[in-house]
C-alpha cells in the first residue's frame, strides 16, 4: 500500500491510502482533497495539477509534454510535476506532495 | 467553390466533400455551421481545402485529434501565425501565441502573473463594483443592447485596469482590437484591408511605446501588464523591438477582450434557449461556476487556431506536406460527440465540464482562463441577483468573421426584482 499525503499551501496535511493504478491527481480527486483543477482530466495539457514532490521512491521522471507544460509556471521549482502524470504502481514508495497556492 | 446566397446554409450533406467551404465566415454570421462540422467529423476528420481567401489548408475537427496536434508542438508550429492568414510580410508582429519554445516560454511568464489567481483575488472586489454599476444603469423594461452597454463595456474596463491605461482614453484598446481581427479576407470582404489595420497597429504602438516611457523608471509599484514587463529581465527592453513590443500588446488587447465580450453575449442567448437551465441557475447560484465553463464551451469565441507543420507528417490517414497550414477547429471539437456528451445540450451541470477547448490546450492554453472566468462568474453573480428576467428582445446579430465567434447586436430586455 502506498501512502499518499498532500501537503496544502497553508501547511495542513492529508494521508490517504493510494489506489495502483490512479495517479496523484485522481487520488486527490477521490478524496475530495482541494487544490488541484485538472481542467484537462489528465491529458498533461491544461497544468493546473501542479505539484511539488517533497518525499518519493522511484518515480519515472517527466516525459517531454510534461516538462513543455511546466515550463510555463512562473512558481516552477526543481521538484514540480504535474500530478496527473504520476500513477501509482505495485510497490511503490511513499509519497508526499505539496499543492502551489493555486492552480492557473 | 459553391457560395451560399446570404443567410441560406449550403446542404452540407450533399456536398461532394471537395466541394465544402470551411473558409465561409458566414457559416458563424447566420449560425449554419453545424452541418458542416458534423459532416467533416464523421467523413473527413482531417480536410485539405485546396483555395480559400486565405490560400490552401487543412481543416482538423475531432476533439482527439486536434489535442493530438496541440501536444505535438514540434511538428505543428505556432509560427508564423495562429489565425489562417498568414502574417504580413511588411509588419510580422511577434507575439508569444505564436512562438515556439523556448521564446514563447520566456515571454509568456513575464506576464502570466498579471493574472494569476492571487492578483485575481485583489482585482474582484474592483471587478464585482464596477460590473454591479453598469448593471444597475441598465433601463428596465424597454430594448437595449447587451453587447454596448454590458459586453463591451465591461471587458473594456477590464483592459484598461490591466494595462493601466489612460481612463478617458480606454475605448482606443477595444477599437484597436476589433480592427486588428477585422482582416477581409476573414470576414467575407466586410472588414477592413490590411493598410487600415495597419495604420490603427501603429497608431497603438505609438501610444504604448509613450507609455512604456514615461512608466520607465518612474519607482511606482504598479502591478499593471507593462511594468510587468519592464520588470522581467526577459523582456525588460522589449520596447527596443517594436514588433515584439506590439504583437505582445495585441495579443493581450485581443485575448481579453472578444473571447470574453462574446462569452458574456452568449450566456443571455443559451439561457434564454435553455429555460430549464435558467430555472436550475435562479435555484441554485452555486452551480454558476459550472455554468460559466459550459457558456465558454458553448460559445467557442475562438472558432479556430492555426498550426504549420515543420515537416511532411502522416496525420489521420492523410499526407501533410511541409509548410501546410492545419487549423484546428475548437469549434468542432467542443461539439465533437465523441468527446462530449451531447454536446448540443446547454447543460450547465455536465460532468468535466472544463474540459473543452475553447481556450485551446497544452502549451498555448489561454493564459488569461482563470480571469475570464472571474469575470463571467461575477457578471451572472450580479445580474441573477439584479434580474427577474432577462429576455432576448429581439433576433441576435451575430458577427461575420471566420477567427471569431460572437454577437455584434444583441437586443435584450429585462425586469428588476
Amino acid at each position: 500500500m502506498t501512502v499518499v499525503t498532500f501537503v496544502q499551501h497553508d501547511g495542513s496535511e492529508r494521508m490517504v491510502d493510494g489506489d495502483v493504478g490512479l495517479s496523484l491527481m485522481e487520488t486527490a480527486l477521490k478524496h475530495d482533497v482541494p487544490g488541484i483543477d485538472a481542467d484537462c482530466g489528465g491529458g498533461a495539457i491544461c497544468g493546473t495539477c501542479h505539484c511539488f514532490v517533497e518525499v518519493s521512491g522511484n518515480i519515472p521522471a517527466p516525459d517531454s509534454q510534461e516538462t513543455a507544460m511546466l515550463g510555463l509556471r512562473p512558481d516552477r521549482a526543481e521538484n514540480s510535476r504535474l500530478a496527473c502524470q504520476i500513477v501509482i504502481s505495485e510497490g511503490m514508495a511513499d509519497i508526499k506532495i505539496r499543492l502551489p497556492e493555486f492552480q492557473m | 467553390m459553391n457560395m451560399p446566397a446570404v443567410g441560406n446554409a449550403p446542404d452540407y450533406s450533399a456536398l461532394p466533400l471537395s466541394d465544402l467551404d470551411i473558409s465561409d465566415p458566414r457559416m458563424f454570421q447566420f449560425d449554419y455551421w453545424h452541418g458542416l462540422f458534423a459532416r467533416l467529423r464523421a467523413e473527413a476528420p482531417v480536410h485539405f481545402q485546396p483555395s480559400s481567401p486565405a490560400g490552401p489548408f487543412w481543416s482538423v475537427t475531432r476533439y482527439e485529434d486536434i489535442v493530438a496536434i496541440e501536444r505535438n508542438t514540434e511538428v505543428f508550429s505556432s509560427e508564423p501565425s495562429i489565425s489562417v492568414l498568414d502574417p504580413e510580410p511588411d509588419m510580422i508582429l511577434k507575439m508569444f501565441i505564436a512562438m515556439d519554445p523556448p521564446e514563447h516560454d520566456d515571454q509568456r511568464r513575464a506576464v502570466h502573473h498579471v493574472v494569476a489567481p492571487r492578483n485575481l483575488k485583489e482585482f474582484e472586489g474592483l471587478i464585482r463594483e464596477r460590473t454591479a454599476a453598469v448593471l444597475d444603469q441598465l433601463p428596465e423594461n424597454e430594448p437595449f443592447d447587451w453587447v454596448t452597454l454590458v459586453s463591451r463595456d465591461l471587458t473594456t474596463k477590464m483592459l484598461a485596469t490591466l494595462f493601466d491605461y489612460p481612463w478617458e482614453e480606454r475605448n482606443n484598446l477595444t477599437d484597436w482590437s476589433d480592427m486588428f481581427t477585422n482582416d477581409e479576407r476573414i470576414t467575407a470582404g466586410e472588414g477592413v484591408p490590411r493598410d487600415v489595420i495597419i495604420e490603427h497597429i501603429t497608431a497603438c504602438l505609438q501610444r504604448f511605446t509613450e507609455l512604456w516611457h514615461e512608466r520607465k523608471g518612474d519607482g511606482k509599484e504598479a502591478f499593471d501588464l507593462i511594468r510587468m514587463l519592464q520588470a522581467d529581465p526577459n523582456t525588460a527592453n522589449m520596447v527596443d523591438d517594436p514588433l515584439t513590443y506590439m504583437g505582445n500588446i495585441m495579443l493581450l488587447i485581443v485575448g481579453g477582450n472578444d473571447t470574453t465580450r462574446n462569452s458574456m453575449s452568449g450566456g443571455v442567448v443559451f439561457l434564454n434557449q435553455f429555460p430549464d437551465q435558467m430555472a436550475k441557475v435562479r435555484a441554485n447560484p452555486e452551480l454558476i461556476p459550472s455554468m460559466v465553463s459550459e457558456i465558454i464551451r458553448f460559445q467557442t469565441p475562438l472558432p479556430h487556431m492555426r498550426r504549420t507543420a515543420t515537416q511532411n507528417v502522416s496525420f489521420g490517414g492523410q499526407q501533410i506536406a511541409k509548410g501546410d497550414k492545419v487549423v484546428l477547429w475548437y469549434v468542432s471539437g467542443n461539439y465533437d460527440e465523441t468527446a462530449i456528451e451531447r454536446p448540443n445540450d446547454f447543460w450547465i451541470e455536465r460532468p468535466n465540464v472544463r474540459g473543452h477547448l475553447s481556450f485551446g490546450a497544452g502549451i498555448h492554453r489561454c493564459m488569461g482562463n482563470r480571469l475570464a472566468e472571474m469575470q463571467l462568474r461575477i457578471l451572472w453573480e450580479e445580474a441573477l441577483k439584479r434580474f427577474r428576467t432577462i429576455e432576448l428582445a429581439g433576433e441576435p446579430v451575430r458577427t461575420c468573421n471566420l477567427f471569431i465567434r460572437g454577437f455584434t447586436r444583441l437586443p435584450v430586455r429585462v425586469t428588476r426584482f
